[in-house]
C-alpha cells in the first residue's frame, strides 16, 4: 500500500515534471529576436521643432568646446542665437556600445529619445542601411552641401550625403608620456617594446586596432585579403599573450595615460590636445595612420529633426568650424574653415591635425568597406582576442 | 479557520508576482536565447533553435575565463571567510558598547556605489601611487612591479567589494551565541581553542554557509573588478558575457555560457549545501 502511494507519487511527480519541461521548451521560440530592418518613411514622427525649441543630442566625450572665463563655445552661440535648447550628453564612448544601447529602441521602430548621435562611418552606413536614419531635408542643410570638403562628397555609403553630415574626421595614432618614456615611432614598438610591456593599451574599435596592425605588417587595410587579416590577429594575440597589453579602451583610455598607469597607447588625434598635458605627445606612426569620420545622423522618430537640422546648418558656417577645430584638434571637415582659423588661431591654420595637406593625407589609410558576412567574422576574431 | 484558508496565497502573491516578471520570464528568455540560431545576428533577428551544441561550443572556447572566475571568486571568498571571521568575532564579542558603530562602519562602504569605490582603488593601485612605491621601497616589489594588472588586484577588488556579504551574516548568528555554552566549556576544563573550536565554531557554521555563498556567488559573476583593475589576461567570465552581448552581438554564445555559469555555480552550491549541511541556515 505505501509502495504503491510512493510509487504514484512518484509518477505524478515525474509526469507533472516532463509537462513542466516539455512547456517550457515549447514556449522558447516566443522569445526570439526579431529582424531589426525598419522603413524610415514610416518611422517617422510630427516634428515638434517650430514649437518645441529642444534638441538632445549624443556626442563623444571631449568631442566640442566649453565655456571657459571670456570663451563662449559654440553651442551657447547657437542657444543663444535660434533659441534652441540643447541637453547635449557625452554617451558615446564605442560605436558597438552606442548601437547595443538603442537596437531594441530604433530596432523595432520606437524612439531613442535622441534627435541627433554621432557615429563613425561604417556604423552609420549600417544604421542607414537598416533603414534606422531619417534623410535631411537638402533645404535646410545648405551649408552642408556647399561647405562639405571634396574628399568627404560621395562616399560609397551615402554618396549624395542624404543622411548624414560629418562631424569631425580624426586620425588614429599613438600617444605617449614624454615625462615617463622614451619616444615611441611607431607601432611594432608599441607592440614589442619591453620598457612598454603591460603598460600600453590598445582601441576596442576594432578598425583602428587592426587597421594600424596590418599597416605595420605591409598590409594594406583599405584592400586586404583573409591571410593579412589572420597574420594580423596571430600578431595581436601575441601581444596580448605576451603581457604586452594593460587594457583595450574606448574612449576612456586619456586618463590611465595621464595618470600614468599607460605609458603609451592607440590613441585619437584630438584627445592629445584635448587632454592639456603637456607630457602628452600624438605621433603619427612611421607606418602609417588610420582616418576616419563620425558622422552626425538623425535616428528614426526624433522630434526635432527641424531643430537638428538647424544645428548641422550651424555646424557647417567656416567660422564655427574654425572655432570647433582650434578647440577639439579633429580634421575639420569645412570648406573655408582655414581660411577663417586665420582669425580664431593663426598658429593652427597650418596644422596637419587639422588642416591636412595632399601630401599628409597620402600617410593616411581607412579601412576597407565589409560586407555583414565579414563583419560577423572579423568582429568575432576581434572580439575573442581581446575580450578572451 | 475557513476564513484564514487563502490568507497564506494572497501573501505570496506579490512577490510571487515580482518574481514571475522579473525572475521566471527572464530566466526563460535566457534559456531560450542559448538556443538561439547562431546563424542569426542582432540585425536580422534569431530564432530558437534549440541548438545544444551552443554549450559545447561556449566550453570548447570559453573555459579559460569560466575557470578563472571560480578559481578567482574561491580564492576572494577564502580571505573574506578569513578575514570576516575575525571581524565579526570581534564586533559580536569583545566590541562592547562600540558594536553599533563598528556594523555601521561594516556597511558605510556602500553608501557610494560598487562602481565608484573600485575606481577608487585603481587610484590607490595605480603604477604611481604611494602603495606601489610603499612595495617597490621595501623590495616586496619589483622595481617595474605594479598591482593594477595583475590577478592580485582583481582578487584585492573582490574581496574588499564582497566583504560585507561575509560579515553580516557571521556576526549575526556569532551574535546568537549564548555565552554560557562557551562558559560551560571552560567550567569542563576546555581550553580557549579547545572551547573555540569545540563550541563557538561549529554554532557559527550556518553563518559560515550563508557568508561564503554570499560572497562566492555574486564574485563568479562580476565583472567590473577584473574590467577595471584587471588587465585583457585576467578577464573573467563575466567580462566574457558583457562583450559577446554588446560588443560581438554574439546572444546565442552569450546566453550558452550563462546558463553554464548559472549551472555550474547551482551544482556547486548544491554539493555544498549537502556537505556542510544547512537545517537552520542563519
Amino acid at each position: 500500500m505505501v509502495s504503491a502511494r510512493l510509487s504514484r507519487r512518484a509518477a505524478l511527480r515525474g509526469g507533472a515534471g516532463l509537462l513542466v519541461g516539455g512547456a517550457s521548451l515549447g514556449v522558447l521560440p516566443l522569445f526570439g529576436t526579431p529582424d531589426r530592418k525598419q522603413d524610415p518613411a514610416s518611422c517617422r514622427t510630427r516634428d515638434l521643432s517650430a514649437s518645441d525649441r529642444r534638441l538632445v543630442v549624443s556626442n563623444w566625450p571631449g568631442y566640442i568646446d566649453e565655456d571657459d572665463g571670456d570663451y563662449v563655445a559654440t553651442l551657447t552661440e547657437f542657444q543663444e542665437r535660434t533659441g534652441i535648447q540643447v541637453s547635449y550628453t557625452a554617451d558615446v564612448n564605442d560605436n558597438l556600445e552606442f548601437f547595443a544601447k538603442v537596437v531594441n529602441q530604433l530596432g523595432s521602430c520606437q524612439s531613442s529619445k535622441r534627435d541627433l548621435f554621432m557615429l563613425t562611418d561604417w556604423m552609420a552606413a549600417r544604421m542607414i542601411q537598416v533603414g534606422w536614419i531619417q534623410p535631411l531635408d537638402t533645404a535646410k542643410v545648405p551649408n552642408l552641401h556647399a561647405n562639405l570638403i571634396d574628399s568627404l562628397q560621395g562616399v560609397g555609403w551615402d554618396p549624395e550625403r542624404t543622411y548624414s553630415a560629418p562631424w569631425q574626421s580624426g586620425l588614429t595614432g599613438i600617444a605617449y608620456n614624454r615625462s615617463k618614456v622614451g619616444e615611441v615611432r611607431s607601432f611594432e614598438e608599441l607592440l614589442s617594446r619591453d620598457d612598454l610591456r603591460g603598460r600600453i593599451s590598445l582601441l576596442t574599435e576594432m578598425r583602428d586596432t587592426m587597421g594600424l596592425i596590418m599597416l605595420a605588417q605591409g598590409a594594406d587595410p583599405a584592400d586586404f585579403d583573409q591571410d593579412d587579416w589572420d597574420n594580423a590577429i596571430d600578431r595581436l594575440r601575441k601581444a596580448r599573450n605576451d603581457g604586452q597589453i594593460r587594457a583595450f579602451t574606448g574612449n576612456d583610455y586619456i586618463q590611465d595615460l595621464s595618470a600614468g598607469n599607460i605609458l603609451a597607447c592607440e590613441a585619437w588625434s584630438g584627445d592629445v590636445a584635448a587632454a592639456e598635458n603637456e607630457d602628452l605627445v600624438f605621433v603619427s606612426p612611421e607606418e602609417g595612420q588610420m582616418i576616419w569620420s563620425d558622422n552626425m545622423l538623425i535616428p528614426n522618430l526624433a522630434s526635432h529633426q527641424g531643430n537638428a537640422e538647424e544645428w548641422i546648418n550651424y555646424y557647417y558656417e567656416p567660422e564655427v568650424a574654425a572655432k570647433l577645430a582650434a578647440y577639439v584638434w579633429y580634421i575639420c571637415p569645412v570648406k573655408g574653415a582655414q581660411e577663417a582659423m586665420e582669425k580664431v588661431d593663426p598658429s593652427l591654420v597650418e596644422n596637419q591635425l587639422i588642416f591636412p595637406s595632399a601630401e599628409s593625407l597620402k600617410t593616411m589609410h581607412s579601412f576597407m568597406a565589409l560586407e555583414e558576412f565579414q563583419i560577423r567574422a572579423y568582429e568575432g576574431d576581434f572580439a575573442d582576442v581581446i575580450g578572451g | 479557520m475557513r476564513r484564514g484558508r487563502f490568507t497564506g496565497y494572497w501573501l505570496m502573491l506579490p512577490a510571487g508576482l515580482w518574481l514571475a516578471l522579473f525572475f521566471v520570464i527572464p530566466f526563460y528568455s535566457l534559456l531560450a536565447t542559448s538556443l538561439f540560431d547562431p546563424e542569426g545576428s542582432v540585425l536580422t533577428g534569431y530564432s530558437v533553435d534549440y541548438r545544444f551544441a551552443n554549450f559545447v561550443d561556449a566550453l570548447q572556447q570559453f573555459w579559460e575565463p569560466l575557470v578563472r572566475s571560480l578559481w578567482y571568486a574561491a580564492v576572494a571568498t577564502a580571505i573574506c571567510l578569513v578575514l570576516g571571521y575575525v571581524l565579526a568575532y570581534a564586533i559580536a564579542f569583545k566590541a562592547g558598547r562600540w558594536r553599533t558603530l563598528l556594523l555601521v562602519l561594516v556597511i558605510a562602504p556602500f553608501f557610494t556605489s560598487f562602481l565608484v569605490r573600485t575606481l577608487s582603488w585603481k587610484l590607490i593601485l595605480a603604477d604611481d601611487g604611494f602603495v606601489v612605491d610603499t612595495l617597490q621601497f621595501l623590495q616586496l616589489l619589483g622595481d617595474d612591479g605594479r598591482l593594477l594588472a595583475t590577478p592580485v588586484a582583481v582578487i584585492a577588488g573582490l574581496v574588499y567589494n564582497f566583504l560585507p556579504f561575509m560579515v553580516l551574516p557571521l556576526y549575526a548568528s556569532l551574535e546568537k551565541i549564548d555565552g554560557r555554552l562557551i562558559e560551560a566549556a571552560g567550567d569542563l576544563y576546555a581550553s580557549p581553542t579547545r572551547g573555540f573550536l569545540k563550541v563557538t565554531l561549529p554554532l557559527s557554521k550556518p553563518g559560515v554557509v550563508a557568508g561564503t555563498l554570499l560572497t562566492f556567488i555574486p564574485a563568479a559573476g562580476d565583472y567590473i573588478n577584473a574590467a577595471l583593475l584587471g588587465s585583457p589576461n585576467q578577464r573573467m567570465v563575466g567580462n566574457v558575457i558583457q562583450n559577446l552581448f554588446t560588443s560581438t552581438g554574439d546572444y546565442a554564445a552569450a546566453g550558452a555560457l550563462s546558463v553554464i555559469l548559472m549551472v555550474i555555480i547551482v551544482a556547486l552550491v548544491m554539493l555544498y549545501i549537502r556537505t556542510a549541511g544547512t537545517e537552520e541556515l542563519v
